[in-house]
């Protein structure tokens, strides 16, 4: 049987402590570090980082919101006040390549703080997982199969409209060698989940549905037992259409992360 | 001879009166902010050719796309004959153009068949607004008494434009045939219907001339109600897409006061630039955000005398879809109303006229602004930012710029964000986080955490 090791995972600070940096910085985001079930998605990603080897750290406590939701919402003022100082821990570290799990924090840093001082390479992790896999650094084997399984993905607005990446996450799937069925509104003509623009905080305005129950009705229509995202705010909003459909039993919602290490054996 | 000087009055006139509603237009469009949008010519023609001219977007949705080519390329085609029927018009020579020969006859024949395509084409689309309902053509509380008929007007106007061009043709080349002389050019939709108006030569001259007059005639009153109509697109389209936005549709731009006042924040040393000087010599005070039309950009109000009506951007609005009051194209039709009726209008479209025709709008307040006068709060609100209008709009507009300066104006000038929003940006500058947890927590996700170590 293979072991169990305790991870302790690297910040920033303890590498300029000891006069060193990073291969990339991972940035965990406010989901990923705070809500309960994307916190998991950071798990299993630090995990893949943990098995490739890669030299990685996280800023911790000295990470911040990016202003994403404060920018949409119409807030400009405090998004650039969370930009720059970000910007400035950012350069302080010499920080030359991120990697993050979250579409947000990724359009946030990767188009929107060059303009404010902050140039970097901004990598999302459905970009990064894909590379691995391509590298054959990770093998996607020895743990869960997933062969035969019907999956369907669900794009996230700001991975792919905003930025037109929509094969990098099909890429990833279509390694765990499952039946992925496609929704009729994919990829550029994706349905949104719901909870963009700092609709995630708020209530919806008045309506005949909710958008997330919508899109979840669609991928129930495929057929799939698992809906794969790789956004933490698709997420919730995916959970959320499947346990108003009452199918959380029969369909789970899973980051395209936690389904590469745990089909790699890494859980 | 008179009527070479009757035909060159008539077209100097239209010809004035359209330059004469163009710079109204210009106008309205300048009556917002100045920006510079200049950058990267190549890849700015590249979108033209391929969006406007090649009407990439519209292939989405292969079936209308493939009748409204015809439409188009019908519309680019004719337009050759229509120089002719000028040159004819003012030397009084007839098809001076046949000197051409073979090339003139395939010319003709392209034309004729392009026309017959363009009437059915458009009777499929009557067919579809009014028969069929196409719910992105028929439904929707902007889609109120003008859109509709403009619609209908134009593609009657079109057949029957058609219909005079036949008839010119079908005249034309019976005279020919009666006279025993050959008619340049090749006619195939005429040549087939030759006997329609009978062998009276007279009758066919009137016909030919009244065909010829008519379709001319037609074509002047045509172009001065664009600058009127959502057909106005078949001229904005391609300035459109040329300044259309080049970076990634998630990027929003950076509002450069804020960032100047945030860098004085963190750096007092920091010297802002001085603010620009209005006409008077006093500097111009620019509010946060959009209240109204004079706060969007020139580009911005170029989207609105772009837009087509077509809603494919409101088709695929997921806030729309389940029901919400948000409809893109409404953002931007409204914004031409409230242009108009702010600043300059063209010949036939007043905008206050219209305003209350048809079924009731959204619940607007009396205020004479683009926001809350046109435009809701809960309309703004109700944006997910998904860009799927962006993308499904074939002249790229942008719809959610806009929307995001009229919420910007809400949140920094106003503080008028639902009480929600005001918590979520309280926990992030308090804590620096979207919800009501301590920085102090944030890396706790880290604790116990195990890898399987792999042979």
């Amino acid at each position: 049987m293979s072991e169990k090791r305790l991870i302790k995972v690297p910040t920033m600070a303890e590498y300029a402590a000891n006069g060193d940096t990073p291969e990339i910085l991972f940035w965990v985001g406010c989901a990923g570090s705070f809500d309960d079930r994307y916190k998991r998605v950071t798990r299993s990603f630090v995990q893949i980082l943990e098995h490739v080897g890669v030299k990685y750290a996280v800023l911790g406590t000295e990470e911040s919101c990016t202003g994403d939701p404060a920018k949409r919402a119409g807030n400009e003022f405090l998004f650039q006040m969370q930009a720059m100082s970000n910007i400035q821990v950012l350069n302080a570290y010499e920080v030359k390549k991120i990697v993050t799990a979250c579409p947000h924090c990724f359009n946030t840093i990767k188009n929107e703080y060059p303009d404010l001082g902050g140039n970097y390479e901004v990598i999302h992790h459905s970009t990064f997982l894909q590379q691995l896999i391509n590298e054959g650094k990770v093998k996607v084997a020895g743990g869960e199969s997933f062969k035969g399984k019907r999956i369907t993905f669900h794009d996230s607005c700001y991975l792919g409209r905003a930025n037109n990446i929509y094969e990098a996450p099909r890429d990833v799937l279509a390694a765990l060698d499952a039946d992925l069925v496609e929704m009729k509104r994919s990829r550029a003509n994706g349905l949104c989940c719901g909870a963009g623009g700092a609709q995630m905080w708020k209530e919806p305005e008045p309506g005949k549905k909710d958008i997330n129950v919508e899109r979840a009705e669609e991928a129930l229509g495929t057929g799939a037992t698992i809906i794969a995202s790789a956004c933490p705010f698709c997420m919730v909003m995916m959970n959320d259409g499947v346990k108003n459909k009452n199918q959380e039993d029969n369909v789970k919602v899973f980051d395209i992360a936690e389904l590469i290490a745990s089909a790699e054996g890494l859980n | 001879m008179i009527s070479n000087i009757i035909f060159l009055l008539v077209a100097a006139a239209a010809i004035g009166l359209f330059v004469w509603q163009i710079r109204k237009i210009s106008k309205n469009i300048n009556l917002g902010y100045d920006k510079d949008i200049s950058d990267n010519p190549g890849e700015r023609w590249n979108n033209t050719l391929l969006i406007a001219f090649g009407q990439k977007k519209m292939f989405k949705r292969p079936w209308p796309a493939i009748l409204h080519f015809f439409v188009y390329v019908g519309f680019l085609v004719i337009n050759i004959e229509v120089l002719e029927i000028l040159i004819d018009g003012i030397f009084g020579t007839h098809r001076v153009l046949g000197f051409m020969g073979p090339l003139y006859s395939v010319l003709m024949a392209v034309n004729e068949i392009l026309a017959l395509l363009v009437i059915i084409a458009c009777a499929i689309f009557l067919v579809r607004r009014n028969i069929t309902k196409v719910p992105r053509l028929a439904k929707g509380v902007e889609m109120r008494a003008w859109p509709k008929m403009d619609a209908n007007l134009i593609l009657i106007t079109e057949i029957v434009l058609m219909i005079a061009l036949f008839a010119f043709n079908i005249s034309d080349l019976k005279l020919a045939q009666l006279a025993g002389h050959e008619l340049p050019g090749a006619f195939p939709v005429s040549a087939g219907l030759i006997d329609l108006f009978g062998s009276d030569e007279s009758t066919l001259r009137t016909i030919a001339g009244f065909g010829w007059w008519f379709h001319i005639l037609g074509i002047f009153a045509f172009m001065n109600y664009l600058p009127s109509s959502k057909h106005f697109h078949i001229i904005m389209a391609f300035p459109n897409v040329y300044y259309s936005k080049l970076w990634p549709k998630g990027k929003f731009n950076n509002v450069e006061n804020i960032t100047h006042e945030i860098k004085a924040i963190m750096d007092p040393s920091y010297q802002p630039p001085a603010p620009a000087l209005d006409a008077a010599g006093q500097p111009i005070v620019q509010r946060f955000g959009a209240k109204d039309v004079e706060d969007l950009s020139w580009k911005q109000m170029m989207d609105a005398y772009t837009c087509t009506e077509c809603g494919r951007c409101t088709d695929v609005c997921p806030a729309n879809i389940t029901g919400k009051l948000l409809s893109p194209r409404k953002i931007i039709m409204d914004t031409r109303d409230r242009m108009e009726e702010k600043g300059e209008h063209p010949a036939i479209f007043k905008p206050n006229h219209y305003k209350e025709m048809g079924v009731e709008r959204v619940k607007t307040t009396d205020e004479n602004t683009l926001l809350r006068g046109y435009i809701t709060p809960e309309e703004l609100w109700a944006c997910t930012t998904c860009n799927a209008c962006v993308e499904a709009c074939p002249v790229n507009i942008d719809q959610l710029s806009t929307i995001i300066d009229l919420r910007r104006y809400l949140v920094l000038e106003e503080s008028a964000a639902p009480a929600s929003l005001n918590a979520m940006f309280n926990n992030i500058e308090n804590n620096g986080a979207v919800w009501a947890f301590p920085a102090s927590d944030r890396f706790n996700w880290a604790d116990d955490l195990y890898v399987t170590v792999k042979g």
